[in-house]
């Protein structure tokens, strides 16, 4: 395992360049994927979400009455900027662009901001749906934050590093996926509601006419919806780096596993992700704290036992 | 002090700064959303100096922390204010007479604490691992002080949350607390 960061490997601005392409074609194959479940898999399947992209990139924007424009826009900026941010330490093909010795915080962190940012987008057009669906997303996140963060906190107690390429390592006998399967599903569905995707889509749900988005056009819904795309694949691709074993595998070279791994942890989500209703947050955050909290503490404690058996040395 | 390239130097001056600025800025703007976001910018810039001081695990840290605060605040919002949700221009400042003293008293006992303490001049060799460090003395020698203050947290927050809300278990439950389902205003959840 290299102790090369990617930024010192490559030079920090190609490396910076390098993860926001991966990061940019993980969205791509979310959108992709999730298309070619929805209404099935054409030739066009790639190239609708760029065209959609490219037309909204070109649509004028709409405005509201009275909106707070410098949060609101801010708010739009962070979501895809944060995205990326949480790319940072997921080791692509071995190496991530900055290792630190706190990088599940680090992950954990841009991920509590994209959760204030998703907020001010509701907040800034000063309209009740979005504002409805921001603190609908606010109670959600509140319900999923900590499971999240006690599944993120398992794999790195059965590793004893918080650094995510230590992770990777630490799985080269056995997939922490065995030992910690309530982590990893826990883990992949608490992103899907950070990015208020799929059975999570409440906060922007037709309901409320479209929520936190509702009010969003031109760039900002592009920025918006490009930034929940490429979290919903940065987080597949830490699940990938978490519990499949990263880059581990035989014959082929190692970024390929990586990128075949996280292309089936998307497949998969999407797949059964469009496949549940939507979960009224009103029902179901409570079995987040009642069900989801306990299990993860739980599971993080027989990880822990394990831990202390020297299962995982 | 001696230690920090110049770079880093640089980068602890300009985001203090920038943390003094966004602090002011919470009492200068009129609306609860501003004075929150300019909070948590005021924090980020403090984590961003921890980062600079090659404090990760801190830095990121109070990042955490502090952002999900800041949206457990807006929470709070709906709960305690007459106007949570509008963007209609508020004052940001209450007592101003009394927090301008409590403040100035802080800055005071702080600032003469941080000139006359006898700050240890020998250059200890860094660790190696921070994060690992500050894990050992939380779970070994502050265990105790990281407890008590565990627990205050909790606690505050539980009576907060009891502070908001108006109905107690005998609403819901019934006088004699025998009912089978809890009498709540939004449906959802187990048991109902």
């Amino acid at each position: 395992m290299p102790e090369q960061t990617l930024a010192e490997a490559w030079g920090l601005a190609p490396a910076v360049l390098g993860v926001v392409a991966v990061g940019l074609i993980l969205g791509l194959v979310v959108a992709a994927v999730d298309r070619a479940v929805v209404v099935g898999g054409t030739v066009g399947t790639v190239a609708a979400p760029l065209r959609d992209g490219a037309r909204l990139l070109f649509e004028q924007r709409r405005t509201t009455l009275a909106p707070d424009r410098l949060l609101w826009r801010l708010g739009c900026a962070a979501v895809p900027t944060l995205a990326l941010l949480s790319l940072a330490v997921v080791p692509v093909g071995g190496r991530t662009l900055w290792s630190t010795s706190a990088d599940l915080v680090w992950f954990n962190a841009m991920e509590a901001l994209l959760w204030a940012a998703v907020w001010l987008v509701g907040w800034g057009p000063n309209a009740v749906h979005a504002l409805t669906g921001g603190y609908r997303f606010l109670a959600q996140g509140l319900a999923y934050e900590l499971p999240l963060m006690f599944a993120l906190i398992t794999a790195g107690l059965a590793a004893g590093s918080l650094r995510t390429t230590d992770v990777v390592t630490a799985q080269e006998g056995l997939w922490f996926v065995v030992t910690m399967p309530v982590a990893f599903v826990v883990f992949v569905a608490s992103a899907a509601a950070f990015a208020f995707w799929g059975p999570f889509t409440a906060p922007a749900g037709p309901d409320i006419a479209g929520g936190v988005t509702s009010e969003l056009s031109g760039v900002d819904r592009l920025l918006v919806d490009l930034g929940r795309a490429v979290f919903l694949g940065a987080a597949a691709a830490m699940a990938t780096a978490l519990f499949l074993g990263g880059d581990a595998g035989p014959w082929l070279p190692g970024p390929v596993w990586f990128l075949l791994k996280t292309f089936a942890v998307v497949t998969a989500l999407v797949w059964v992700g469009r496949r549940v209703p939507v979960l009224r947050p009103d029902r179901t955050v409570e079995i987040g704290w009642m069900v989801l909290v306990p299990m993860t503490l739980l599971q993080a404690l027989v990880v822990a036992v394990l831990v202390l058996n020297g299962f995982y040395a | 002090m001696t230690e920090l390239s110049g770079w880093a130097f640089t980068a602890v001056a300009v985001l203090g700064v920038l943390s003094v600025a966004a602090g002011i800025a919470v009492f200068v703007v009129d609306s609860m959303a501003r004075a929150t976001f300019a909070l948590l910018a005021s924090f980020l810039a403090v984590a961003g100096v921890l980062l600079a001081l090659d404090l990760v695990y801190l830095a990121v840290v109070t990042a955490l922390m502090m952002t999900i605060e800041m949206a457990v605040m807006a929470v709070f919002m709906i709960m305690f204010m007459m106007n949570p949700a509008g963007l209609m221009p508020m004052t940001m400042v209450h007592n101003a007479k009394g927090s301008a003293v409590i403040g100035a008293a802080t800055f005071v006992v702080l600032a003469v604490g941080i000139w006359t303490i006898d700050w240890p001049t020998r250059n200890p060799p860094r660790p190696d691992d921070s994060t690992r460090q500050l894990g050992e003395a939380i779970m070994g020698s502050h265990m105790l002080v990281m407890l008590v203050i565990g627990i205050s947290l909790f606690a505050t927050i539980l009576a907060g949350t009891v502070l908001a809300t108006a109905r107690g278990r005998y609403d819901r439950f019934g006088p004699d607390l025998d009912a089978d389902r809890p009498d709540d205003p939004v449906p959802g959840g187990f048991r109902r």
